[in-house]
């Protein structure tokens, strides 16, 4: 077996004491498309949360390409290659296509202690690119985000997690409220990333958009995983009794 | 040319720059064409930079998602430190930089406790408003502190930079100062984590962005410029005195709104506070100027506020309903 990308042994986390997540063992291989599956509360978010730094697990290590590793922001995660993608909050609907790709990593033409002048024509280019690279077909890079249909936004997000050559990207729900189109938009995004070398974690409720693109499924339940197999050797029936 | 008129139309400066034109044609023609006179322009002039700074650093607050009620205080507060400390025997300039430091503490104080105890900021701002009053006069100890003309290096703050005595150098600062922060919205990273922090928080966050930091630093800037301005008024009368800029926090809050500012944050621009306020001013002069009963003043600031307010959304929705593709 090769070297896990990401290994996560014995992580515990609590909430204002709820015990959200009860000692969780993972390990993602590389190019690995994993579909995180599990209930309302079974500890999903929570992970998530650890794994693209918003939260700090209270127990347990995370170990990255086989190197302990400490986020303390999301920023940490994001500058090794985690990039996470929420079902609503990775974009800011008042604000253009070019701007939001940038958030937070803005190329700067000019600069002094962490401030300076964002370089607006390469924002603009280099969003044009992005873009198109994940097959999205977007008139102008200064149409405002809030403008995009639900399955047009994921597709910037992760053309933005793409541009910024993530190696591992997590998905949080990001079929949720979507139509049948935008959706199997968004899951022919997923199967892209595959093609692309990109580790997937992809989160949802529903087992049919985790079977379409996923080749492993993880169930989760009351902060634990319950299940681990192959996408081939196990059926949306198992996985729903499991859970 | 349909997408120019959608961006157009979605521009939230736009209601108030088009009042702007309006009213003062009207006023122009009331008054007999005195109103764009040489006279009465130097009192418009006079008094604009000052309300105009303090409605600025409101609107980059309003902005980045955050309120201040505390500037009208702020206004008070900076320039009775200073002129207490002036007369205390210290040099002007150093009395100045104390004065702008206590204002940048406030602005702190308020970030930090709003987004430290995680508070709204309208009741940070509301307490701050009541605690920074009564220190104004703590400090100045009942009475103001009395300078004579000549004293203090005025000219370089309100002394007219021109011949014919139109234009005072406080024009000027307000000028640079407004560039400064439009800039700083629009071209920088900064603005960009101002308007993002704004409009949708979680994405920010998410996006790796400090925005309690951001806010805090916007909290700054609003404070400062509160401070800068009351000693710009301060310095202009000659007088020290510590009920000046009562009410200005809900003035600041109209012109940025009537500007185009949204009250849940994210939208808004520099240019549209500066055109509310401008347009707050010309309505107090104008009012004057045309023989209008000036207690009306604040019923037309009211109304406009709120017709302001409706006209945006309206203009929004229109531009926003116009059919463009997004798809190629």
């Amino acid at each position: 077996m090769t070297q896990p990308i990401i290994s996560v042994r014995n992580l515990h986390k609590w909430y204002s004491g709820v015990h959200a997540l009860k000692g969780v063992t993972l390990d993602v291989q590389p190019g690995q498309a994993l579909g995180l599956v599990g209930d309302n509360g079974a500890g999903k978010s929570t992970l998530i949360n650890i794994l693209s730094g918003l939260h700090h697990q209270d127990e347990g290590e995370i170990l990255l390409d086989g190197a302990p590793v400490s986020f303390r922001n999301p920023k940490d995660a994001m500058a090794l290659g985690i990039e996470t993608i929420y079902q609503y909050n990775s974009m800011v609907p008042i604000m253009s296509i070019a701007r939001n790709l940038f958030i937070g990593r803005e190329p700067l033409s000019f600069s002094f202690a962490g401030l300076g002048w964002l370089d607006q024509k390469t924002m603009r280019e280099q969003s044009v690119q992005a873009i198109a690279d994940v097959d999205l077909h977007l008139r102008s890079p200064d149409a405002l985000v809030g403008e995009l249909s639900g399955g047009q936004r994921q597709g910037v997000a992760i053309a933005r997690a793409m541009h910024f050559k993530s190696k591992v990207m997590i998905l949080d729900e990001p079929t949720n409220h979507l139509s049948v189109k935008e959706t199997a938009k968004v899951i022919g995004f997923v199967q892209g990333l595959k093609e692309q070398g990109v580790t997937s974690i992809f989160i949802s409720h529903n087992l049919h958009h985790v079977f379409a693109c996923c080749d492993r499924i993880v169930a989760m339940a009351l902060g634990q995983v319950v299940m681990d197999k192959p996408a081939g050797e196990t059926s949306i029936e198992e996985v729903s009794e499991k859970l | 040319m349909r997408r120019l008129v959608k961006l157009a139309l979605q521009k939230p400066e736009l209601a108030g720059f088009i009042l702007l034109l309006l009213l003062v044609t009207v006023f122009q023609v009331r008054s007999d064409g005195l109103f764009l006179s040489t006279n009465n322009l130097r009192g418009i002039l006079s008094l604009l930079p000052e309300t105009a700074m303090v409605a600025l650093g409101v609107t980059l607050l309003m902005i980045c998602g955050e309120f201040d009620l505390s500037v009208g205080s702020v206004f008070a507060l900076m320039p009775m430190t200073m002129a207490v400390m002036f007369v205390g025997g210290w040099p002007f300039w150093v009395a100045m930089g104390a004065g702008l430091c206590v204002s940048a503490l406030v602005g702190f104080l308020n970030g930090w406790i709003t987004i430290r105890f995680d508070i709204p900021s309208f009741i940070t701002t509301l307490g701050m408003l009541f605690m920074a009053r009564s220190l104004t006069i703590v400090v100045s100890g009942g009475f103001p502190p009395r300078i004579r003309p000549g004293e203090l290096p005025s000219w370089i703050f309100v002394g007219f930079v021109d011949g014919g005595g139109l234009i005072r150098a406080s024009v000027l600062w307000f000028i640079a100062i407004a560039v400064i922060l439009g800039v700083l919205l629009a071209k920088t990273n900064f603005g960009n984590w101002v308007r993002a922090t704004g409009g949708f928080m979680p994405a920010a966050s998410a996006m790796g962005i400090p925005t309690g930091k951001v806010k805090i630093a916007c909290f700054m800037i609003c404070s400062i410029l509160a401070g800068f301005a009351g000693m710009i008024q301060s310095l202009r009368l000659n007088s020290f005195l510590p009920s000046i800029g009562e009410g200005m926090e809900l003035q600041a809050v109209a012109a940025a709104v009537i500007g185009g500012t949204s009250l849940m944050g994210g939208i808004g621009s520099i240019l549209g506070g500066l055109i509310g306020a401008t347009l707050i001013r010309v309505i107090d002069n104008g009012m004057v100027m045309s023989q209008v009963d000036s207690n009306w003043f604040k019923f037309a600031i009211g109304a406009l506020t709120i017709f302001a307010v409706v006209g945006n959304a309206w203009l929004r929705k229109r531009g926003r309903s116009m059919k463009v593709d997004t798809d190629k």
